[in-house]
């Protein structure tokens, strides 16, 4: 993107820790580091983060925007919390993690192709449509994330899951023609849209 | 008191004794072998009955030997403290039944532990005196203090409201020190958020305002001769005038010298203006008082400044310091803030390895400065390219990778060197084999230093108080803080240990302390740490002596001058008792009262030595009182069991150990002898400083006794126990029984 | 005791036909029993888990829980709000105390809300169902309802991460929560005890996305239950529940391992303990069948 030219020297300016502060969710936190390490270490998936939580917070720091913003790393926590609890200077390193992700998004430059990005952006778009999440229209998007072959085979290979689901009446095929929805779907539509022009109105100027 | 020595020995049957030990047959050795001229058995020797037993005895019979055959002399002591006579205590719980098993086969072995201890509690009794006055002593309740810092100044006022006069002697022109050179000082009080003013003004205004403090400023001591209690001391004022005066005893808060950054060429400094030190940058934050700092090249308004840690610090480079200085992390925090404070908007990173910053409020302090927006970047300068920014050089060492970054100013965090004053003699012959061999051979060697003395001793052993680790004048850093290797001396600040200028405070309260009750305890001829309270010293038997000056150098603690002819003199207090100058002597004319040649050498001499043929070998153990022992005891508090065979001795230290010791208990037919001293090196545990050292140089010249023998030198074993090495002393002893077993019974018994 | 009543959030996959349908079961036998009234928050909406936050910004995502907490403060007034989902709870309560410490977050809600004709005071207690039984019923009350007690079953008490971080249950340690396994206690059975995956995580949401990963964590999960010698594993989280039992055929194929180790939740425990029958206790929602559980239900 635009500033993989930015020298050396500006690099170690904080602009771009500031740009966190301002507009990341918990981003002011971000400061507060001192990198013991301890999140990167306690991490479930630690070892296939290309940047543990720590040395994101130092790449911040030192201003590495696009190679922050466009990893693919803060998709991998899988909100255990388990950084949280254990990081001694109590960062809220999970929800500064989806906050990251999150304002990749909103600036569009969001790795496209991460896998639990597709799940969540997915699944957001299903419960904000309904109010409520249809786990299997949930389900069906989710095998088809990737195109309509791999789909098939993602499909074919989770049949036995689903089929037990079904068998146990823990999902129910007759969803996708219809299901599970808030029934004052106006005004919930309204109060989404509502707080997205509220945020918006608060981080885009 | 001269007169008659009278022997009483009591034997206790508490604590199982009475089940596991024939105290009839205890009495018989203690009358018979012992030549007890009282002994009394009691069921419970450290109640109140048992003790006003002992105590009847005493005042009725005239017992002026005590010797209390009962549990560890470790134990109840408070019980058994009798005034005006001597206490030798024979170890039958903690050495004897506590250390075997309750068996039948066992009681004989049991049995004659037990005897042998009492006959050696006897024999130790019958070459004891009583320690009397040396008249040596007198109250002097002046405490100087050298240096007028925040430290020196702080002793000064703790002092002179505890009721002791103190006299402070300062080198520069004014009072305050270093502190006295900072814009503000690191936070000390909740939240420890903030800097905080340095309070420097009003320390000065109290230490004029008390009428109990002398100050005198452009001055310095010249020489300082005597001892605690009589300390005299040369002032002697930038002028050229010196006057005189007597003291009790000395603190030393000499504060530091900010280390050279010239060394630093790699930082550009002296090359680029715009590269300071933490200091310096001190005294641009004065002059900014508050307002915008200006850099020093074309005073331009700083607007983004790089301080980087542990400048020629905390490395082994050539020039550099070894140690952390302590202070200089936060001070670093605190100068970011005052750029910070005056505008946000000023960039300031500190590049550090490892951010230190010690104190209740240092991480406090720490999140302060990153709430401030002060970026902390982990990584190791290499460089500072000059030009008209200085563009610093390093490595990011969290993002792995090498980075510049061009900035209005560098501040350098360069660390403190201790003004402690020259090295000893010691130091110096340590460091230099060939001066280190003429020394012990007692010559004079001319000593080679270009660093000037802070205190100017008169002691032969140096003109200031011995160095620890990197150059500062600390002592047992463990047990003993302010504790110099100079009785009386306290040290206390920075010149002890790096520090800052809280905590320099803070050292001040305790090393005024500790010249206070040295003071008093030389006035009642006492000593002082370890053994405080022991009141006897060492005497010296001037027809013998050789003029070797063995004991002159040996002595940790500088005790010991000499005279014209080179005969000791001993500074009574200044001593520790620790023995070392015993242990040295090669004619064997120093003693103790309470602790000589014959108090150890009569009680291995009175232990039995069974026949070559009974198979019972017997071991000595001379051990550490201030760590082998206690471990010993608390290995039998844990019921670790060892070999039956084992008689053990404490000794003060183990530089206390004559060889004659060994020589005699080979002659008269222990099969092995275990040394038990304390750690040595550069974390050394020792109470005396080096004893188990030189016991171990020592004993290498036991190899010829040995061999002159016809003795395996297994026979002899030097160990250095900690404290807690409960399990490791009775192992020990347990080895050499089996290394007996294996090289046989010593054919020396007669 | 006098009947206990609750404001209470199902949540999406306590549907009815959804994934945790079975949990809803057992958690309305293990309330009658306990004589707790559940009066459902009506309308209630999606929490947005926390998987939400691709699409969903901070402030959307905080509206949606709150519209929740809304909802309760209208139509349940004065009654903490209940979950049994961890995720539920989690949101919920997040959102709870964001709000509370940032003014300008709560009047923007407010402002979104009323989009929706509402508005916030936000005063309830946000509460899970084991802090309810814990805390309001206690130990001993619950074990008083025990009429058949599930002897000779050991069970691994997998307490997951979003029950236990980042509230937790207070009075519980985050690396060693106890309270599942003095539940498991109660109710006549063999707690593991050291069972050292207890907090691990399952991978939570991204078992979906990043299947191969998430499996390897569960089946570490698993592995160390039968190290413990498990013959079942309970746990208080939907997520968990499904991701720890679903995939063992697929983590059997891929590691050659033999699991078949059912998992259930805590209510199905009581529930049957409570002597429910098994469709009570939701058993019949077991893919891997927990036979012994039945066994006792049946008799
Ligand atoms: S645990 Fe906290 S302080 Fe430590 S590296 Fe992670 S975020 Fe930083
Ligand atoms: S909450 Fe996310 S970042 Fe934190 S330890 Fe769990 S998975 Fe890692
Ligand atoms: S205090 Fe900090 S800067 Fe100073 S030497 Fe120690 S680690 Fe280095």
């Amino acid at each position: 993107m635009s500033d993989t030219n930015t020298s050396m020297v500006e690099k170690y300016r904080n602009n771009f820790l500031k740009e966190v502060e301002a507009n990341v969710e918990e981003g002011e936190w971000v400061k507060m580091c001192m990198q013991c390490g301890v999140c990167s270490g306690s991490c479930p998936l630690g070892p296939h983060w290309d940047h543990p939580p720590q040395e994101l917070f130092m790449m911040i720091r030192a201003g590495k925007r696009d190679e922050v913003l466009e990893s693919t790393s803060m998709w991998m926590c899988t909100s255990c919390y388990n950084c949280i609890v254990r990081c001694p200077r109590e960062l809220p390193i999970t929800h500064i993690m989806h906050g990251l992700a999150h304002y990749a998004t909103r600036l569009g430059i969001e790795p496209k192709n991460q896998p639990t990005r597709k799940f969540a952006q997915l699944f957001w778009d299903n419960l904000a449509r309904n109010g409520r999440v249809n786990e299997l229209k949930l389900g069906i998007s989710l095998y088809f994330m990737n195109g309509i072959v791999e789909g098939i085979k993602t499909a074919l290979g989770m049949a036995g899951i689903g089929m037990g689901m079904v068998k146990t009446k823990r999902m129910n095929p007759m969803e996708i023609l219809g299901g599970h929805t808030v029934k004052d779907k106006k005004g919930f539509q309204a109060m989404i849209k509502k707080a997205q022009e509220l945020e918006a109105a608060r981080v885009d100027n | 008191m001269s007169d008659e020595m009278k022997i009483g020995a009591y034997i206790c049957n508490g604590c199982g004794l009475g089940e596991r030990l024939d105290s009839g047959q205890l009495e018989t050795t203690a009358t018979r072998d012992g030549k007890a001229q009282v002994c009394q058995q009691h069921d419970f020797l450290c109640s109140e009955a048992g003790v006003k037993m002992i105590q009847d005895d005493i005042d009725n019979e005239g017992v002026n030997r005590v010797v209390i055959a009962a549990c560890s002399r470790r134990a109840k002591t408070d019980a058994f403290n009798f005034e005006n006579v001597s206490i030798h205590r024979a170890n039958l719980r903690e050495g004897v039944i506590w250390v075997r098993p309750d068996t039948d086969e066992m009681t004989e072995t049991t049995q004659e532990m037990a005897d042998d201890y009492i006959r050696m509690a006897c024999a130790e009794a019958k070459f004891s005196k009583i320690p009397e006055k040396s008249g040596e002593q007198g109250i002097n309740k002046n405490i100087l203090i050298v240096g007028g810092g925040v430290a020196g100044m702080n002793a000064a006022l703790e002092a002179s409201k505890a009721g002791y006069p103190c006299t402070i002697v300062e080198k520069s022109a004014a009072l305050g020190g270093a502190t006295a050179q900072l814009y503000k000082k690191i936070p000390t009080k909740a939240p420890y958020a903030d800097p905080e003013d340095t309070g420097v003004d009003e320390m000065i205004a109290a230490v004029e305002a008390d009428s109990n403090i002398t100050v005198h400023l452009n001055s310095t001591t010249t020489n300082i001769s005597g001892a605690p209690g009589r300390f005299a001391a040369d002032i002697s004022a930038e002028s050229g005038s010196t006057e005189t005066r007597d003291f009790g005893a000395i603190v030393q808060a000499s504060g530091f010298t900010p280390y050279d950054a010239n060394q630093l060429p790699e930082f550009a400094y002296g090359k680029n203006k715009d590269v300071v030190t933490q200091m310096e940058l001190e005294a641009l934050a004065k002059e900014a008082n508050g307002g915008a700092i200006k850099r020093p090249s074309d005073g331009k308004e700083v607007s983004s400044v790089l301080f980087i840690q542990c400048a020629g610090q905390r490395s082994k480079k050539e020039g550099h310091l070894e140690h952390c200085s302590g202070y200089c992390c936060s001070a670093s925090i605190k100068q970011a803030m005052y750029f910070k404070d005056q505008n946000p908007a000023i960039d300031t990173t500190v590049l550090y390895t490892d951010l230190r910053t010690p104190g209740a409020g240092g991480e406090n302090f720490y999140r302060s400065g990153q709430q401030k927006g002060v970026i902390f970047t982990k990584g190791i300068a290499s460089e500072v390219v000059d030009g008209a920014n200085p563009t610093v050089k390093f490595k990011d060492l969290i993002l792995d990778e090498d980075n510049d970054l061009e900035v209005d100013m560098v501040v350098l965090a360069t660390g403190m060197v201790p003004n402690s004053g020259q090295p000893t003699r010691a130091e110096l012959t340590d460091m230099d084999s060939e001066d280190a061999e003429a020394e012990k051979a007692g010559e004079e060697v001319e000593i080679r230093v270009d660093v000037e003395s802070i205190l100017n001793l008169d002691y032969r052993q140096g003109k200031d108080v011995p160095h620890m680790a990197n150059g500062f004048a600390d002592s047992h850093f463990i047990c003993f803080p302010y504790e110099t290797q100079r009785t009386g001396i306290y040290t206390a600040g920075p010149t002890r240990r790096p520090m800052d200028s809280y905590q320099a405070r803070e050292d001040a309260v305790g090393a005024a302390m500790r010249a206070i009750s040295e003071a008093e305890n030389a006035g009642l001829g006492r000593a002082a740490h370890p053994r405080v309270g022991d009141l006897s010293f060492p005497t010296f038997r001037k027809e013998g002596c050789t003029q070797c000056k063995r004991c002159t150098v040996e002595c940790p603690f500088g005790a010991i001058n000499e005279d014209e002819e080179g005969y000791p003199i001993y500074n009574e207090s200044r001593c520790r008792r620790c023995g070392t100058c015993m242990g040295a002597c090669p004619v064997r004319v120093i003693s103790f009262e309470n602790y000589s040649v014959d108090t150890v050498g009569q009680q291995l001499k009175n232990v039995d030595i069974p026949d070559e043929f009974d198979e019972k070998p017997r071991i000595l153990v001379l051990a550490c009182e201030n760590d082998a022992y206690p471990a010993l005891d608390m290995a039998a508090q844990n019921r670790l069991e060892y070999s039956a065979f084992a008689r053990i001795i404490p000794v003060r230290c183990l530089g206390s150990t004559s060889l004659s010791w060994i020589t005699d208990s080979l002659n008269s037919g222990f099969d092995g002898i275990v040394l038990m001293g304390c750690p040595s090196g550069d974390n050394y545990q020792c109470h005396f400083v080096k004893g188990s050292l030189m016991a171990q140089e020592r004993m290498s010249k036991v190899g010829d006794t040995l061999e002159t023998l016809n003795l395996e030198k297994e026979r002899v074993q030097t160990f250095e126990i900690s404290i807690t090495d409960i399990h490791r002393v009775p192992q020990i002893i347990n080895e050499m029984a089996e290394t007996i077993e294996q090289i046989g019974m010593s054919p020396f018994k007669f | 005791m006098a009947t206990k009543e609750y404001s209470f959030y199902p949540g999406c996959s306590s549907q009815e036909g959804a994934s945790s349908s079975n949990y809803l079961k057992s958690v309305n036998t293990m309330c009658e029993v306990l004589d707790i009234k559940l009066n459902t928050i009506p309308d209630w909406n999606c929490c947005s888990a926390s998987i939400g936050y691709c699409g969903g910004g901070e402030l959307p995502r905080l509206a949606l829980s709150a519209r929740n907490i809304a909802l309760s403060e209208q139509h349940n007034a004065g009654q903490d709000i209940v979950a049994t989902c961890a995720a539920c709870w989690l949101a919920t309560k997040e959102t709870q105390e964001r709000l509370e410490m940032d003014g300008d977050l709560m009047a923007e809600t407010n402002q979104a809300l009323s989009e929706a004709g509402l508005t916030l005071k936000n005063e309830n207690k946000i509460r899970h169902m084991v802090e309810v039984l814990i805390e309001d019923l206690g130990y001993d009350e619950l074990g008083k309802h025990v009429t058949k007690p599930l002897e000779g079953i050991k069970i691994a008490g997998y307490v997951g991460c979003q029950t236990n971080r980042p509230f937790g249950i207070e009075g519980e340690s985050f690396e060693n929560p106890k309270y599942l396994d003095k539940f498991i206690e109660t109710m006549g059975a063999e707690p593991v005890e050291k069972y050292d995956k207890k907090v691990s995580c399952c991978g939570g949401a991204l078992a979906f996305s990043e299947p191969e990963k998430s499996q390897a964590l569960i089946k570490d999960i698993i592995e160390a239950a039968y190290d413990g010698g498990a013959d079942m594993i309970v746990t208080p989280c939907p997520v968990c529940q499904m991701n720890v039992e679903v995939y063992q055929d697929k983590i059997n194929a891929k590691y050659g391992t033999k699991f078949s180790i059912p998992v259930t939740y805590y209510s199905t425990l009581m529930s049957v303990a409570y002597g429910k029958s098994g469709k009570e206790a939701g058993l019949d929602g077991q893919i891997i069948p927990a036979k012994k559980l039945e066994d006792i239900a049946g008799k």
